[in-house]
């Protein structure tokens, strides 16, 4: 086993050079070539990953390995290096980033065949898998924020990638817009942290809040941790900042899937594991945290029973299951948040790719009430969606299972209530994935002829990380067995030396097969409601509380009402008065002045040379005058 | 009232008439010939101050040489015909009032100053053999950048007094 | 009454002041030329006289540099109203409006 900890450097270098690869020669490169090199780039960086995390699995890794490259601020007593840290949970995250972002490229080479953009497409792909990776490995907070940025900045560049269209550009700033809120939030918590602590560095950071973080005052931490926790609602769609994340379906559908699913919106999850020693300092923002997130799975699953677009389902969903994950971070859950981050990713992105592959094949149609029927047609779609369906929606034995289980036993631990809630959003899950899968798979096609003519399964490039993704959804849960059903749950293990628990409670065996037939029972009675419920097909005006949630709980006009327009309101006012009146009052006012000025002064100069030397002799009487009568 | 005093009021005189007359006179001719008179009297001070090489420097280079350049042009030019345009009454009234002003608000600050007599004994230091020395030692780099000057002088006024080539197409833009 | 600083003060003055009317009432651009000159002198009156007064030579030098700098700036003012002549036919000053446009 070579040691490749220390060539961790190599994992975002890949995709670096692939970017200014694809990024400067975007005019010349032909599109296979752009598709092979940022896919090539990605697949390099997984190897170095495989690489790293055999290393730190094997029993000879102790410490965590911190790699510095340089110093990137060396002022005074601040010093920032720009440096990696590699440890059990930055390994694990680069395998799901790389291998899940393999999947995409090599899905995406074949799914943007035929957009003229396609090589700025991978340029920006691979520039967002290298700020992704930056913001995993960075070794302190601020380099985190580089990757915390640019990501953000990817993501914009993203979702307006069709530019063109008027409301994907509004959508795009949406979204930068909504991130930048967050952004702020993360930005001043960094700085309360350098102020308090004078560090940046998780491990002098962490070393010294083990050390003195009993004696803090509490508001402290509580603010920082608040501050955090913004940012992370912002990068993770919670509430009150959510809403760009189902914009976000603007972009191509491969980058919703990696960017607005798998990855990106991980972050915020990352980060408060990252920090969780922090986190387990305040256990207010601990409560705020879960219950900000099961407000969040249970809103956006609400909302994702009635819509129609077969991407805003999904979107809906991934807001959902971040609020899950949320959830389990505020219990003090830290594994098993990044344990449902590992599987979400997998069955997301399978139903992302999936959802792209039957958009592709519908010709851009993504009106689930336009399809019907697809699975004849679609065989390997249909059955990989199929499986991403269970995986969510907690079929036994499936991925989604084991870690939505593992959530809600430990919020049942924390309280009744909690788990109670999130059995009920688990169960919305269940309805409105199968609703989807109904819809879109089974009875009988309602779309155009012409359509139905065009309907074909999609090539291999796409069909097959459908299937490797499939596979994973299913394996994917073995890594974290509970308790009750093996001796060793090996991914708490694995990120055990990293990341502990917080406030653990042990349930008894009993107790947890009954909380996992509660919830397993709960939502196979939704699917079955589900196959009723559409059975039918009919799509009737909605009424009443279906109104509501088609209309996103009108969310989106409440703040336009109360925060959009007002500002709006206030900039016309600053604009017309402060701006217009007063502003350029003054600016134009003193330019007015010096005009009339000029034209009376203008007289003056009648340019005949005898007037000049007549003022000169003037001037020359007042001066001598001055000199002598008053300057004594 | 010595001698002194007598050449003294004589010589002032002389210098403020000749010098009114310079300003008065509405032939160029005439206002060339007063100041010429002026400068004579001017030099009849320094002859009283003893600085003789100075009053003999006036006359050659002032009277003699500068002079008779100025007579010089306003023959070449024709101008010894009292065709001047005259200023109206007002403006010179007001260059009257001016300059008359100047000269009480100066007379007025220099009441204060300190009055030196002047040691009508002659001295040596306006002697051309004293100025030589010290012209030569002290003021000898702007003694020899006068020269130069006089040089650039001398080509500018060729330069600019040169006939210029004018091609026949631009004359009539120039007025 | 014996001569002064204060007599040639006076009259240093009075020459500088004829000279200063003369330049206002004038149109003449020799005769305004004439009367600069006439300033000039005034000053080098004045230096003379204080040169006596503190038996000082320095200022019958500057007196000397000063009849320099006039001379060159005769030769060179001549030439330029030679050449004002010659192109308006006039030394009128006031026909010289130029700097107005």
């Amino acid at each position: 086993m070579g040691n490749f900890s220390q060539l961790v450097y190599l994992v975002p270098l890949f995709p670096l050079i692939g970017f200014l690869i694809n990024g400067l020669l975007w005019n010349k490169m032909p599109k296979s070539l752009a598709g092979i090199i940022g896919s090539a780039a990605i697949l390099a960086s997984f190897c170095v990953s495989m690489g790293i995390f055999f290393e730190v699995k094997s029993a000879s890794f102790h410490e965590p390995v911190i790699v510095n490259l340089f110093d990137f601020i060396q002022s005074g007593k601040l010093h920032i290096p720009l440096a990696f840290q590699v440890d059990q949970l930055s390994s694990l995250f680069l395998l799901i980033i790389t291998g899940v972002g393999f999947l995409i490229h090599v899905y995406s080479a074949s799914y943007m065949s035929h957009d003229e953009g396609m090589v700025k497409y991978f340029a920006y792909l691979n520039l967002f898998v290298f700020s992704m990776l930056l913001l995993i490995l960075g070794a302190n907070y601020l380099v985190m924020f580089i990757g915390w940025e640019g990501v953000g900045l990817c993501s914009y560049l993203l979702i307006g990638f069709w530019f063109k269209k008027r409301e994907y550009t509004n959508a795009a700033k949406k979204a930068f817009v909504m991130n930048r809120i967050g952004d702020l939030g993360f930005l001043v918590g960094m700085l309360l942290v350098l102020y308090n602590f004078g560090t940046l560095s998780y491990k002098e950071f962490f070393t010294t809040l083990s050390a003195t973080g009993a004696s803090m005052p509490p508001a402290t931490i509580t603010a920082i941790t608040i501050c955090f926790f913004i940012g992370a609602t912002g990068k993770s769609a919670q509430i009150p900042l959510y809403t760009w994340l189902p914009d976000a379906m603007a972009g191509p559908t491969p980058v919703s899937a990696l960017i607005h699913a798998a990855t990106m919106v991980t972050a915020g999850i990352y980060m408060i594991a990252r920090s969780h020693v922090l986190y387990s300092l305040a256990p207010f923002t601990l409560n705020i945290v879960a219950i900000v997130g099961l407000a969040t799975a249970l809103l956006a699953a609400s909302i994702a029973i009635r819509q129609n677009d077969i991407k805003k389902v999904l979107a809906y969903s991934t807001v959902s299951q971040l609020g899950f994950m949320f959830l389990a971070l505020g219990v003090g859950a830290y594994t098993t948040a990044v344990f449902h981050v590992m599987t979400h990713a997998f069955f997301k992105a399978l139903m992302f790719l999936g959802s792209g592959s039957v958009i592709h094949a519908m010709g851009g149609e993504q009106d689930i009430r336009k399809m019907g029927g697809l699975g004849k047609k679609m065989k390997i779609t249909s059955v990989t969606f199929l499986i991403g369906c269970l995986a969510i929606s907690g079929f036994p034995l499936l991925s989604g299972f084991f870690s939505k289980d593992a959530i809600l036993t430990a919020a049942f631990a924390h309280n009744p209530v909690l788990f109670g809630l999130g059995v009920l959003a688990a169960m919305m899950t269940a309805f409105y994935m199968f609703r989807l899968y109904f819809l879109t798979f089974t009875g009988t096609f309602r779309g155009t002829h012409d359509q139905e003519h065009h309907l074909h399964e999609s090539p291999i490039a796409m069909t097959g990380p459908l299937m490797i993704l499939a596979i994973l959804s299913i394996i994917g849960g073995y890594v974290g067995l509970p308790e009750v059903m093996s001796e060793h749950n090996l991914f708490n293990e694995y990120l055990a030396p990293v990341v502990k628990n917080f406030g653990e409670h042990h349930l008894s065996a009993a107790t947890e097969w009954m909380l996992m037939g509660i919830s397993t029972g709960a939502s196979l009675i939704m699917i079955g409601f589900a196959y009723s419920a559409t059975k039918s097909a009919a799509f009737p005006e909605s009424t009443g509380i279906a109104k509501v949630l088609e209309n996103k709980w009108y969310v989106d006009e409440l703040y336009d009402t109360i925060i959009v327009r007002p500002i709006e309101a206030l900039s016309g006012v600053l604009d017309r008065f402060v701006e217009k009146m007063g502003i350029d009052g003054i600016v134009n006012g003193v330019g007015k002045t010096v005009k009339w000025g000029g034209d009376r002064l203008r007289m003056l100069q009648t340019g005949q040379v005898g007037f000049y030397i007549f003022i000169m002799v003037i001037g020359m009487l007042a001066l001598f005058t001055l000199s002598f009568f008053w300057i004594k | 009232m010595d001698i002194y005093s007598i050449l003294f009021w004589f010589l002032s005189a002389m210098a403020v008439g000749c010098a009114l007359g310079v300003i008065l006179s509405r032939n160029p001719v005439n206002s060339v010939m007063f100041l010429i008179l002026t400068f004579f009297a001017i030099s009849g001070h320094y002859i009283l101050m003893n600085a003789q090489f100075l009053a003999v420097v006036n006359i050659i280079v002032y009277a003699g040489a500068i002079m008779v350049l100025f007579l010089f042009v306003i023959m070449l030019m024709n101008l010894n015909a009292d065709v001047e345009p005259q200023k109206g009454m007002m403006i010179q009234l007001a260059g009257v009032i001016s300059g008359g002003t100047l000269f009480l608000v100066v007379l007025m600050g220099l009441t204060t100053a300190k009055s030196e007599l002047i040691d009508p004994r002659s001295s040596d230091i306006g002697l051309i053999s004293n100025l030589g020395k010290v012209l030569f030692t002290r003021y000898v780099l702007p003694f020899e950048i006068s020269s130069v000057l006089f040089l650039s002088a001398m080509i500018g006024a060729v330069v600019i007094g040169k006939k210029e080539n004018i091609p026949a197409s631009d004359k009539t833009e120039i007025v | 009454m014996p001569v002064s600083s204060t007599h040639y003060l006076f009259l240093s003055l009075l020459l500088f002041s004829i000279g200063i009317m003369g330049t206002l009432m004038r149109r003449n651009a020799i005769i305004i030329f004439m009367c600069i000159e006439l300033m000039l002198n005034a000053v080098n009156l004045l230096l003379v006289a204080f040169s006596k007064i503190y038996s000082d030579a320095d200022a019958q030098l500057f007196v000397f540099f000063i009849m320099v700098v006039a001379a060159a700036e005769v030769a060179v003012g001549l030439a330029v109203i030679v050449m004002m002549y010659r192109k308006v036919h006039s030394v009128d000053i006031n026909i010289l409006n130029r700097l107005k446009h």
